[in-house]
C-alpha cells in the first residue's frame, strides 16, 4: 500500500492568476495558524504553570509571563500529593486507568474484529438488521446508560472495581469496534473467502490467516479510538468509582476539589499533562496508521 | 462415468429464479466451456459445482457422488476465479501451499507439489513475491499453479483470461489448452468469449436467460446452432438473419427474400425436403463468411443463391474485409478478399453458399 498523500488532482489554489493565488494562499495561512494558536495556547499555558512556583501564580495569576522554574510541582504530582486520602501523588490513579484503558482496548477491539468479521464475511438472515442495531450504540449519550449499568455492576457485584470499569467500556466500544471493522472488512473481495472456502480454510483458518493480516489499519484505529476515549472518559470513573478505585480522569477532579481552599495551580497543571500523555503517545505512535486506515480501503 | 453429472439444476434467489432445468455431463478429461451473456447465470452454476452457492433443486454429481450437500472443502475440487483472489498477505508460495496446508498435507508434499507445479508454469522465479508485485499475466498463473498444486478431480475456471489484454490473453489461452492436454483434467471453464469457448472446449454448452440453449461439440454449435440465440452468439461478427419465406424454385425447394431491389430466390441444397408448405415466414440465417464473390464460383458448386445489394459501409481488418451491405432494413455483413472488396455505393454482386445457410423458425427460434 502507497502512503497516504494529500496531493490531489485539483488544486483549488492553482485556478486563476497570480494575484489571486497569493491572497488564496495568504488567507489560507492566516486561518490555519488561527485555528492551531487556539489549540495550542490553552496547553502553552498549562505547560507553563507547571514548571513555575506556587507564590508566584498566586502572586502574577494563571495568565503571567513565568518568572520561576522548578521542577518540584511534577515531582509532588506523581510522588507525593495527596489525593482522597493517600500520598503517593497520583501514581496509583494512573495505573487504575492502565489496567482499565489496556484490557478493555484490547477485548473491545478483538470482540469488534470478530463482529465485523461475521457482518461481512459470513453474512445470515437478519445480520443487516443485527449490524444495525449494534452500531445504534454509537448514538447512545452516555448519561443514558448510566442506571442500567449501575444495575447490572450492583448485581454482577462489580461496584467499584476496575474489573467493572473494564466491562463497561469494552460493552460500550463494542458499537464503534464493531462499525469500524465491519466497514473495513466489507472491502476485502468475496472471492478471496471464497477461494479460502475451496482451499479447505474453516470460518477461524480464514479469519486468522487471511483477514486479520489484512487489518493491521483497522486494528491501529480502533485502539487509538477506543485507548483515546476510554482513557479520557471520566462520567463512568467518577460515578462507578472512588477512592483508591478512581481512573486518573476522575481523580484528578478529587485533585481539585480537595478539602481544603488552597488550590496547588502547578501540581494540578503537571498531573493533568501526565494524564494526558499516553493518548498522546498512542496517537504519535499510530497516528499515520489512523490517518491512512480511515481513508483508505481494506484491499485495493 | 462422467465426471460431472448435472441433472434438472434449478437456483432461485429469493422469488427470481436464475437457472432453469440445466442438464450437462462432463466426460473424465473433458474440456466445457461455459458461454452466454452477462447475466446468463455462468458464474452462478460454477459456484454451485463448487459448493459456495445452495442448490434450489436437481442434482450435482462428481464422480457418481451426490455433492448438493458436501462443503466445498470436500468436492475435491479446484477454481480460478477472474479476479484470481490470490491472498494478498501471502507470497505466491504461500498462496500455493494454503490449500494443502488446511488440508493437513506434509510440508513435505507440499515443497513436491509445488516445485513441480512451479515448473510447470515456469513461475518458479515469482515464488517469494506477493500479489502485488506481479503483473496480471503473472497473477494469472498463479492463479492457475494454486489451483494445480492439489491435483483435484475437478478444474473450475470463471472467466480468468477476462482481465487480460488482448494479446496476453491469445497467448494465455494457447497456454491453457496445452496445460489441459498435459494434465488432463476434467475442466469447466467460464467465459463471455465465444473464440475462447471454440477454440479450448471439447463441448460448448451455450446459456441464455438461464436455460442451457445448446451443448455440444463447437463445430456443431458453429454449424448447426439449435436456435438463432445460438446461431447469433456464437460466431464473430455475427451471423445474419433476413426475414424470407419458403418458395420453390425448378420444383426443388428454396426460400425467397423481398428486396426493394426485387424478389430473390435462393435456392436449397438438393435433398432438402420442403418443411413447410410455400409462402411460409421463416428467418435464413448467413455467416459473413458464406458469401462468394459472383465471379470466383467454384465450376460445379449447387445450392448457390445469387445477391445484389448495395454496399453502405467496408471495414479492411488487413487480413480480410468486412462489407456491411443493405438488404432492405436490414443491414448485412459478408467477407471478403481484400482484393475483391468493393466500394462504398457500388452494388455487390454475391452467391450464397445455401448448404452452410441456417433456416429458423420466426415464432419458436429454433432452427428447422
Ligand atoms: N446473490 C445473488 N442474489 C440475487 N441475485 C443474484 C445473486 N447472484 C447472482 N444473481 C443474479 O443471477 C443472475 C446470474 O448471475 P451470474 O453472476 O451467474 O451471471 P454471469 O453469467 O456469470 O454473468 P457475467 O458474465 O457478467 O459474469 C444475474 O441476473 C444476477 O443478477
Ligand atoms: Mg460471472
Amino acid at each position: 500500500m502507497a502512503d497516504v498523500t494529500l496531493a490531489r488532482d485539483f488544486d483549488p489554489l492553482a485556478t486563476g492568476g497570480l494575484r489571486r493565488k497569493v491572497r488564496a494562499k495568504t488567507l489560507v495561512y492566516v486561518l490555519l495558524t488561527l485555528f492551531a494558536a487556539f489549540y495550542l495556547i490553552p496547553i502553552l499555558i498549562v505547560l507553563l504553570n507547571s514548571f513555575r512556583e506556587l507564590p508566584e501564580i498566586n502572586r502574577t495569576g494563571f495568565f503571567a509571563i513565568p518568572r520561576s522554574f522548578s521542577v518540584q510541582p511534577w515531582n509532588e504530582a506523581l510522588n507525593t500529593f495527596c489525593v482522597v486520602g493517600t500520598c503517593e501523588g497520583i501514581r496509583p490513579f494512573f495505573l487504575n486507568s492502565i489496567l482499565m484503558a489496556v484490557p478493555a482496548t484490547a477485548i473491545s477491539t478483538a470482540i469488534g474484529l470478530v463482529n465485523g468479521y461475521i457482518l461481512s464475511m459470513w453474512r445470515f438472515r437478519g445480520s443487516e438488521w443485527l449490524f444495525g442495531f449494534i452500531t445504534l450504540g454509537v448514538f447512545l449519550p452516555a448519561q443514558m446508560t448510566l442506571l442500567p449499568w449501575a444495575y447490572i455492576l450492583g448485581n454482577a457485584g462489580l461496584t467499584n472495581t476496575i474489573t467493572g470499569l473494564v466491562l463497561i467500556h469494552t460493552v460500550q466500544g463494542l458499537s464503534f469496534t464493531t462499525l469500524f471493522c465491519r466497514n473495513y472488512f466489507v472491502n476485502i473481495p468475496d472471492d478471496l473467502i471464497k477461494a479460502a472456502r475451496i482451499d479447505g480454510a474453516g470460518f477461524w483458518r480464514i479469519f486468522r490467516r487471511i483477514v486479520l493480516p489484512l487489518s493491521p489499519p483497522i486494528v491501529i484505529v480502533t485502539v487509538i479510538w477506543q485507548f483515546t476515549g476510554i482513557w479520557n472518559d471520566f462520567i463512568y470513573g467518577v460515578i462507578f468509582s472512588s477512592g483508591d478505585k478512581q481512573p486518573i480522569t476522575s481523580a484528578l477532579i478529587a485533585l481539585t476539589a480537595g478539602a481544603t481552599s488552597v488550590r496547588y495551580h502547578n501540581v494540578e497543571a503537571a498531573a493533568v499533562l501526565m494524564a494526558a500523555v499516553p493518548p498522546l503517545l498512542v496517537y504519535l505512535f499510530g497516528g499515520k496508521y489512523f490517518m491512512r486506515g480511515l481513508t483508505q480501503g481494506a484491499v485495493k | 462415468m462422467s465426471s460431472l453429472t448435472i441433472h434438472d439444476l434449478r437456483k432461485s434467489f429469493g422469488a427470481v429464479e436464475v437457472l432453469k432445468d440445466i442438464n450437462l455431463e462432463a466426460r473424465p478429461g473433458e474440456f466445457i466451456a461455459l458461454v452466454g451473456p452477462s447475466g446468463c447465470g455462468k458464474s452462478t452454476l460454477l459456484a454451485m459445482i463448487a459448493g459456495l452457492e445452495s442448490v434450489s433443486s436437481g442434482e450435482i454429481r462428481i464422480d457418481g457422488r451426490l455433492v448438493n450437500d458436501v462443503a466445498p472443502r470436500d468436492r475435491d475440487i479446484a477454481m480460478v476465479f477472474q479476479s484470481y483472489a490470490l491472498y494478498p498477505t501471502m507470497t505466491v508460495k504461500e498462496n500455493m501451499a494454503f490449500g494443502m496446508e488446511s488440508r493437513g498435507v506434509p510440508k513435505a508434499d507440499q515443497e513436491k507439489a509445488i516445485a513441480r507445479v512451479a515448473s510447470l508454469l515456469q513461475i518458479e522465479p515469482l515464488l517469494r513475491r506477493k500479489p502485488a508485485q506481479l503483473s496480471g499475466g503473472q497473477r494469472q498463473r498463479v492463479a492457475m499453479g494454486r489451483a494445480l498444486v492439489r491435483d483435484p478431480k475437478l478444474f473450475l475456471f470463471d472467466e480468468p483470461l477476462s482481465n487480460l489484454d488482448a494479446k496476453l490473453r491469445v497467448e494465455m489461452r494457447t497456454e491453457i489448452k496445452k496445460l489441459h492436454h498435459r494434465v488432463a483434467k476434467t475442466t469447466i471453464y467460464v467465459t463471455h468469449d465465444q473464440i475462447e469457448a471454440m477454440t479450448l472446449a471439447s463441448r460448448i454448452a451455450v446459456m441464455h436467460k438461464g436455460v442451457l440453449q445448446q451443448f455440444d461439440e463447437p463445430q456443431v454449435i458453429y454449424e448447426r446452432p439449435a436456435n438463432i440465440f445460438v446461431a447469433g452468439f456464437m460466431g464473430s461478427p455475427s451471423m445474419n438473419f433476413l426475414a424470407a419465406r419458403t418458395a420453390s424454385l425448378d420444383g426443388a425447394a428454396a426460400v425467397a427474400l423481398d428486396l426493394p431491389e426485387g424478389e430473390s430466390v435462393l435456392p436449397l441444397p438438393t435433398g432438402t425436403k420442403p418443411q413447410k408448405a410455400p409462402g411460409q415466414p421463416v428467418i435464413l440465417g448467413i455467416r459473413p463468411e458464406h458469401f462468394t464473390v459472383a465471379h470466383r464460383a467454384q465450376p460445379g458448386q449447387t445450392a448457390l443463391g445469387r445477391l445484389r445489394l448495395p454496399v453502405e459501409v467496408v471495414e479492411p481488418t488487413g487480413s480480410e474485409t468486412m462489407v456491411v451491405l443493405r438488404a432492405g432494413d436490414t443491414e448485412i455483413t459478408a467477407r471478403y478478399e481484400p482484393a475483391d472488396a468493393p466500394k462504398v455505393g457500388q452494388t455487390a454482386d454475391l452467391l450464397v453458399d445455401m448448404a452452410k445457410a441456417c433456416l429458423f423458425d420466426p415464432v419458436t427460434e429454433a432452427r428447422l
